[in-house]
């Protein structure tokens, strides 16, 4: 697979480490709550593990060292949409 | 229903007779309009074998196995037919040691010719750290009474010369065996069963694919098919590699990831390795076929996948992985290779159990252990379904595991289905 880098451009798939779904970007902030426990259950345990288009986090170790999200279809492998996981955290508005 | 005994007594006879006397294996059926006690979603290993299991020990014979497709096309037709219980933790071992004694009776419960040979399995070790390790596993396996064996480097070498046992990254220092392990014939398993299950009065029914449950207050009362609506008493999903689509169906989400696992066949070649070795460095573990071809894989590819082939990055790594061991392997060429989806759960360990949907019951997530774990699955997943309580082997295997922080993470790497 061919991941097309906002910044460095195409770079094979190899390059990168995968995390998994961009749902791991959310990690409940209410820690102190008592009732947290459950959140962080479905946050750490729980997929959705989706048949077609995923956002997942692709690392780039052995590049420029970004995250970044991928959009790739889970049945063909085709990637549609790759960008910089900092710009999708900030526009969900974590992070600073 | 009339059961053709298989035995050298009747091939000598059927050969002299034309071969007229031979059956069908098992018998096509088609649903029965007032509908079944326990339907089994998906007619795989580990679905045939809980439809031949319930009927057997529990006497529940109004049994339907459902199959999109046809019985034995999915993870049971494309593994490495690998069989071994060299597990180390409690959770885990004695579930696969009663697995490994079902396999030893298998042919004889089933009056099927599966193949199991007890060839052996060697997991090679290459470092101090390492030897620690295994030997702590061997004790974990003497506690179950699943038998091992440490091998010193110089027997291993006697055994097996192609072996590298001085490569200067990864020498092998000894290695820890199973000899009750091996391997089977792995179509044959879901033929047997198929056979088993349908002469005790179990429907098979085959191109017929689960739409959808019908849930009523939060209990299940059937399935809607490809082929009409299906009334069961009791719904019991074992789609492994799909069971995130499946379960979608009825609203359940699952602690597992679908990731493709590839394996490889090289050309036949003449018998060069009598049992199955493990290289203990990195993954790759190898077999020779009765056809000669030598059996291998590796890792999962590692990023979630419902794409049935994987890439070449991982084709790399798993015959790198042989090249460490045997270079002699590097002169075979490969005749093919395929890829299967994986149910990769959160600790890399398996699910039997019941769900939030009363009458609706789970297994699945057995990574790509699923094979091996083929007999004891259906024994304990029936057990599950006619008493309504986990055999005691199974007892770890449930849902809610990690909620309560009684993960069973043999590898010991976390949260993070691509590393187990």
């Amino acid at each position: 697979m061919i991941i097309n880098h906002p910044l460095l451009g195409p770079r094979d798939s190899e390059e990168f480490v995968y995390l998994g779904s961009t749902d791991l970007i959310n990690r409940p902030t209410n820690w102190e709550d008592e009732a947290s426990a459950e959140d962080f259950y479905q946050y750490q345990y729980i997929r959705e593990n989706v048949a077609g288009d995923h956002k997942e986090l692709w690392y780039h170790e052995q590049g420029d060292q970004s995250w970044l999200v991928v959009t790739r279809n889970t049945l063909t492998h085709e990637i549609t949409n790759v960008e910089l996981a900092q710009d999708v955290s900030r526009a969900m508005g974590r992070g600073k | 229903m009339s059961k053709t005994r298989y035995s050298a007594f009747k091939v000598v006879k059927e050969a002299l007779t034309g071969h007229k006397g031979w059956e069908p294996t098992w018998r096509d059926a088609e649903p029965k309009a007032d509908g079944y006690d326990v339907i089994i979603v998906g007619g795989g290993g580990h679905g045939l074998s809980t439809a031949y299991y319930l009927a057997k020990n529990h006497g529940i014979t109004n049994v339907a196995v459902l199959e999109k497709g046809w019985i034995g096309g999915g993870n049971v037709g494309r593994n490495t037919t690998i069989i071994r219980s060299n597990y180390l933790l409690p959770g885990n071992e004695p579930f696969y040691e009663l697995s490994m004694q079902l396999w030893e009776n298998l042919e004889q419960d089933l009056n099927y010719n599966a193949m199991v040979s007890q060839r052996g399995i060697m997991n090679l070790i290459h470092s101090d750290a390492q030897r620690d390790a295994f030997i702590r596993r061997g004790n974990a396996m003497l506690f179950a009474d699943a038998g091992c064996e440490y091998i010193e480097a110089k027997e291993v070498k006697e055994r097996y010369p192609f072996l590298d046992m001085d490569n200067p990254r990864f020498p092998i220092k000894a290695a820890l065996a199973q000899p009750r392990g091996g391997t089977v014939r792995h179509d044959a398993v879901a033929w047997g069963y198929a056979r088993g299950a349908s002469d005790l009065g179990v429907d098979i029914i085959q191109n017929c694919e689960v739409t959808g449950f019908n849930i009523e207050n939060g209990k299940c009362l059937g399935v809607q098919t490809s082929k009409g609506e299906i009334k069961a008493g009791r719904v019991a999903v074992c789609v492994a590699g799909s069971s995130g689509r499946v379960m979608a169906k009825a609203g359940i989400k699952l602690p597992i990831e679908s990731h493709v696992l590839q394996a490889f066949v090289t050309e036949g070649l003449k018998p060069v390795m009598d049992n199955v070795i493990t290289f203990g460095a990195g993954h790759f573990y190898c077999s020779q076929s009765d056809k000669g071809g030598l059996v291998f894989g590796g890792d999962i590819d590692g990023y979630n996948t419902y794409a049935q082939r994987g890439n070449l990055p991982v084709v790399e790594d798993v015959c790198s992985g042989g090249m460490a061991i045997m270079p002699s392997i590097g002169r075979a060429r490969l005749l093919r290779m395929w890829g299967g989806i994986m149910d990769m759960s959160m600790d890399g360990s398996p699910f039997i159990d019941s769900t939030e949907v009363e009458e609706l019951f789970f297994n699945g997530g057995w990574c790509y252990g699923g094979f091996k774990a083929t007999p004891a699955s259906g024994y304990c997943y029936a057990h599950l379904l006619a008493t309504n309580h986990s055999h005691e082997v199974a007892s770890a295997y449930k849902l809610d595991r990690f909620r309560r922080g009684a993960i069973i993470d043999e590898k010991g790497v976390g949260a993070q289905p691509n590393l187990h």
